[in-house]
């Protein structure tokens, strides 16, 4: 299947690929240094990949979240950091597509977007929320025609290296913590005051350092729409569906090593099944298992996005948080079994079988909203939610 | 009904503000209902109405505001009635 063929005159799997060579060449000391990608991210401008979502009419293409996805995906296989970026930038788009259409600031800044290939990143986290991002301590104040916020910001992955920031704050000094309104800050608009560095196991090149972003602009730029429903309409889901592509990537490349390891070790030895072959088989069925959830989580989404009048069900979000908890958990386990295969080539760094840069990463995708906090929300809304029993839903 | 609604959402609700500063119409969200107690005050319609909301009212519109419950309660009581 081919979900990208749609797309007349733009070869956005030719382009991925390009940014997927670009990126690959890098990865190892991207990952060694933990720097931002900086190569693999000019080749995404280059080839325009920032843009893909914007709406034809604004300048982009209009690729779905299938499609960009499936570029995730592509990248990922050679570095799974730069993928992690370009996702994290679609999901801050998808929300200004869904939330910013009709006004016209918004619908100025995505043509931007698309024009001038602009890097997004997101300030959602904040000292003190404990990581429940639908809170907020801090709080934008809107003084006539302009607005400013202050926030401690623990997390702007690749903050300093981004065009604008999309940002999280209480919509007053007087509201709920969780009456919250997000914000577009361009680069310029803001100062970044570094307040944590960013030295992890794996995913070293999204410099997702912490900082004290303190920042002043035109209060057009605050997005109409509460955040509530960006988060429960769009965001969540989105970002589900795009970091599963980005460790389908992983997961997919490793298993391609372990099978490469075990076809050499065929041709060694003609006549007999290396003992490796098993577990390719196994870890087969597992890597098909994840594509599948996710596929048809795609599905799910791009049916309810279809249908204006059909809101987000407790169903659909219980369908999203397991896809979010199935594929990271299986990501892991695909890598682990991978390195089984591949053995001491696996171990080592600098083999055509090494996956050590994999297994690291692939650790991020458990903790990156963890998955006991995923799970505990579900348990709570399958209070209510009766499951579907039927087969094909 | 939105008597009983009301001391339901004081209940469960969670909010930061006292319920009796909420109109019938303010949205909850807005008023600090979060989604972990948007499925607890669910739950207790359920008890107090002696209903099972079904799955396609089962989403953040339905429980909006005092009134969009109400009128979610209705129409599951009217539902069940005519099943």
């Amino acid at each position: 299947m081919n979900v990208i063929s749609g797309i007349s005159g733009f070869d956005l799997v030719q382009r991925a690929r390009k940014v997927a060579a670009v990126a690959g060449k890098f990865a190892d000391d991207v990952d060694r240094h933990g720097r931002f990608p900086a190569e693999a991210v000019a080749a995404m401008k280059a080839e325009g990949l920032l843009g893909i979502q914007v709406p034809v009419e604004l300048g982009g293409i209009g690729a779905s979240i299938a499609e960009v996805a499936e570029t995730c995906s592509l990248i990922s296989q050679e570095c799974a950091s730069s993928s992690m970026i370009l996702a994290m930038h679609h999901i801050k788009l998808s929300s200004l597509i869904a939330h910013g259409r009709g006004d016209a600031w918004h619908e100025g800044f995505m043509r931007r977007v698309a024009d001038e290939q602009l890097l997004l990143a997101s300030a959602t986290t904040e000292a003190g929320i404990g990581g429940n991002l639908r809170n907020s301590i801090c709080s934008i104040e809107v003084d006539g025609d302009t607005c400013r916020l202050t926030k401690e910001a623990s997390v702007i992955s690749y903050g300093a290296h981004a065009d604008a920031i999309l940002i999280t704050s209480r919509a007053n000094k007087d509201a709920a913590p969780s009456d919250q309104v997000m914000t577009v800050f361009l680069n310029g608009q803001y100062t970044l005051e570094k307040t944590h560095d960013w030295d992890t196991l794996g995913m070293r090149g999204t410099c997702s350092e912490g900082f004290l972003f303190k920042g002043e602009a035109p209060s057009r730029q605050i997005i109409p729409q509460p955040f509530a429903e960006i988060a429960a309409e769009s965001m969540l889901a989105v970002c589900h569906l795009l970091w599963s592509g980005v460790w389908y990537g992983i997961a997919v490349n490793a298993v391609s090593r372990a099978q490469a390891f075990v076809r050499g070790a065929a041709r060694a030895n003609p006549g007999s099944v290396p003992p490796g072959a098993l577990r390719v088989a196994e870890v087969a069925a597992k890597l098909h298992l994840v594509k599948a959830s996710i596929t048809a989580s795609i599905q799910d989404y791009e049916r309810v996005k279809a249908d204006p009048a059909h809101a987000i069900s407790i169903a659909f979000l219980v369908d999203m948080n397991s896809l979010k908890v199935t594929s990271s958990e299986m990501v892991i386990e695909i890598v682990d079994q991978a390195m089984i295969v591949c053995g001491i080539a696996g171990y080592k760094n600098g083999t055509p079988f090494s996956l050590g840069r994999h297994l690291r990463d692939a650790h991020s995708s458990r903790v990156m909203i963890s998955n006991d906090r995923i799970l505990a929300n579900s348990a709570n809304m399958l209070l209510v939610h009766k499951l579907d029993t039927s087969l094909l839903g | 009904m939105k008597q009983d609604i009301r001391e339901i959402l004081a209940k469960l609700g969670g909010l930061p503000v006292s319920v009796d500063t909420i109109s019938d119409s303010a949205d909850l969200y807005t008023a600090g209902l979060s989604s972990f107690a948007s499925v607890q005050l669910m739950l207790g319609l359920e008890d107090k109405f002696d209903i099972e909301i079904p799955d396609h009212l089962l989403n953040r519109r339905s429980f909006a505001s005092i009134d969009a419950i109400a009128e979610t309660v209705s129409a599951v009581r009217a539902g069940q009635e005519a099943a």
